[in-house]
């Protein structure tokens, strides 16, 4: 097997003193896959999630220990700047830049790192990365325009394509489509593993079927520990651990 | 059943009534106040009292001796007030975005509780306190009042409203804004300027204007800086006139009591079409949360 691109080596993250919110999880991520991270709601999942962009910095409160290897460098010892440009995050909630355009939203990445580019490499990447969230044909039109008019499902594609910009090694994203409805979300569940070519795709799901449908591997956690990963088809039909099978029999919230 | 009905709707209906009779009462004075101003000051209205300055006393000896209307305006105040509004704006626009940010960004130092502490603390000082204050950090080095004078005590007035008005706006915004732009690998400070910031325009803009309508209005910081001149200055080291200044002034000349009306209606109308302007931006630009 290939090596992972991302492995957890006990990695504990803490919001307050003594107070574990996510427990020695140690884990290792395929190299273009999507891995499912699955779990009862308050079980730490944003939180590993996080930690893997380094989003925790931002807050003082919140200490990250153990290690989060990315092709064998530890992330908790990089710049979080380096490392974001190279891991890309999608969040639960739409978040186009409302005061830009569509197109500007596409190469904020971009813009916002002071990297320049020339017109003709403007419009080849808008169009390479709304040509990959299958958005294209929708927006090519109105490109002007402020992301916001778009629908809650184009926003959120918006936001998949301003990540791609920056052609990441790593898409984080936090149950991405629970605020859509079932069309759009299955919009996206369809480009997702059309991508997993090009990226690797960590992904919070508390969807089950979004799951199964769509990821080869699947982390499942309970109170902050990782319970159960593996093979998601192996995950579902055969878990090993009760809690694992509770959850996935319903028999847990 | 049927009783307990009917008594709750009277008593819904006595609330009513009291609440409209007690509005009601509330909007007495205000009408009273800019009915008063309106009535008298419209009369005021003219070409030459926009384009004039303040009358000598010797042209209103003249006059009063013709039996001829008062000759003369307020046009020093006016410019004295737009210069001494744009130079104070200049320095607390920016600073006072930039205390705004910083509160927003950095909640919990203890540099943040001093700022936030002392803004508090400047918002409440009395603007008269301001004036000497200024005074003596200015005037006095200095040795003359000037327009420069006027416009720190203006500045001082205007910051803490500024301050307040950005943090608030950038409290509100979802954290997820900031987080996405942060995502993208930019730093702190170029996701304030690029996003926080751009997406918080509507409110700071709002808390610009009404910083602006506090202060217009303001006669006490600027007695002890900018005096006042009813020459037409457009110099920034001497002393300067401005509309409420004039109004102080035309209340202690008996020949000039007329114009108070004038000025204040003038003030009036510049302060509300501050606060319409304020409201239609507010709602245009509101924050997507
Ligand atoms: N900002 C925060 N401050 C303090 N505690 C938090 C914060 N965010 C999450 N937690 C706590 O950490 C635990 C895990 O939360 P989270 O990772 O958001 O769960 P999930 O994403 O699996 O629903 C929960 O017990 C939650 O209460
Ligand atoms: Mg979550």
């Amino acid at each position: 097997m290939e090596s992972p691109i991302i492995t957890f080596n006990n990695t504990c993250i803490s919001y307050t003193k003594g107070v574990m919110a996510v427990k020695n999880v140690s884990a290792d991520i395929a190299r273009n896959t999507i891995t499912a991270i699955m779990g009862p709601s308050g079980c730490g999942k944003s939180t590993l999630l996080r930690a893997v962009n380094l989003m925790h910095n931002l807050y003082d409160n919140i200490h990250v220990s153990g290690q989060i290897l990315f092709n064998g460098q530890d992330i908790l010892k990089m710049e979080p700047i380096e490392v974001r440009k190279q891991i890309g995050m999608v969040f639960q909630r739409p978040t186009p830049f409302a005061t830009m355009s569509i197109y500007d939203n596409v190469l904020a990445g971009y813009q916002l790192n002071g990297i320049k580019l020339s017109k003709a490499e403007k419009d080849e990447t808008v169009e390479r990365c709304l040509r990959s969230v299958a958005l294209w044909e929708e927006v090519k039109d109105v490109l002007t325009k402020k992301g916001t008019f778009l629908s809650g499902g184009q926003q959120q594609r918006l936001c998949i394509a301003r990540a791609l910009a920056l052609k990441p090694e790593v898409l984080l994203m936090d149950e991405p489509t629970s605020a859509l409805d079932p069309i759009a979300t299955q919009r996206i569940e369809e480009l997702l593993v059309e991508l997993q070519k090009e990226v690797t795709i960590l992904m919070v799901t508390h969807n089950m079927g979004q799951a199964k449908r769509i990821s080869s591997n699947s982390l499942f956690m309970y109170l902050g520990e990782l319970v159960e990963q593996g093979s998601t088809v192996q995950l579902f039909d055969n878990p090993k651990d009760e809690r694992t099978k509770a959850y996935l029999t319903g028999k847990m919230g | 059943m049927e009783k307990g009905l009917k008594k709750r709707l009277f008593t819904n209906k006595l609330t009513t009534c009291l609440i409209v009779v007690l509005s009601a009462l509330t909007a007495v004075p205000l009408f009273a106040i800019l009915g008063q101003v309106f009535y008298k000051g419209i009369d005021q209205f003219s070409w030459s009292f926009f384009t004039e300055t303040t009358p000598s006393v010797y042209r209103v000896m003249k006059a009063v001796e013709a039996g001829s209307p008062i000759p003369g305006g307020i046009a020093n105040g006016i410019v004295g007030t737009v210069i001494m509004l744009f130079m104070s704006m200049v320095v607390a626009i920016p600073a006072g975005i930039l205390g705004g940010a910083f509160l927003a960004e950095n909640r919990k130092t203890t540099m943040a509780k001093v700022i936030s502490y002392l803004t508090d603390l400047l918002q409440g000082t009395p603007s008269v306190i301001i004036g000497i204050v200024v005074y003596l950090w200015v005037v006095v080095p200095t040795k003359t009042y000037s327009a420069v004078a006027g416009s720190v005590a203006l500045c001082i007035m205007m910051l803490p409203l500024i301050i307040r008005s950005t943090e608030e706006t950038l409290k509100i915004l979802p954290a997820s804004l900031k987080e996405s732009g942060l995502a993208l690998g930019a730093s702190r400070a170029t996701v304030m300027f690029k996003i926080q910031l751009p997406a918080a325009f509507g409110g700071i803009f709002t808390g610009v204007l009404l910083a602006v309508s506090r202060v217009i209005g303001e006669t006490a910081p600027l007695l002890f800086t900018a005096l006042g001149c009813s020459l037409m200055r457009y110099t920034i080291d001497q002393p300067i006139s401005a509309v409420p200044l004039l109004i102080w002034e035309f209340f202690n000349d008996p020949f000039l009591q007329e114009f108070i009306w004038g000025a204040s209606l003038f003030l009036l109308f510049f302060v509300l079409t501050l606060n319409v302007l304020s409201k239609q931006i507010a709602k245009k630009w509101k924050v997507q949360s």
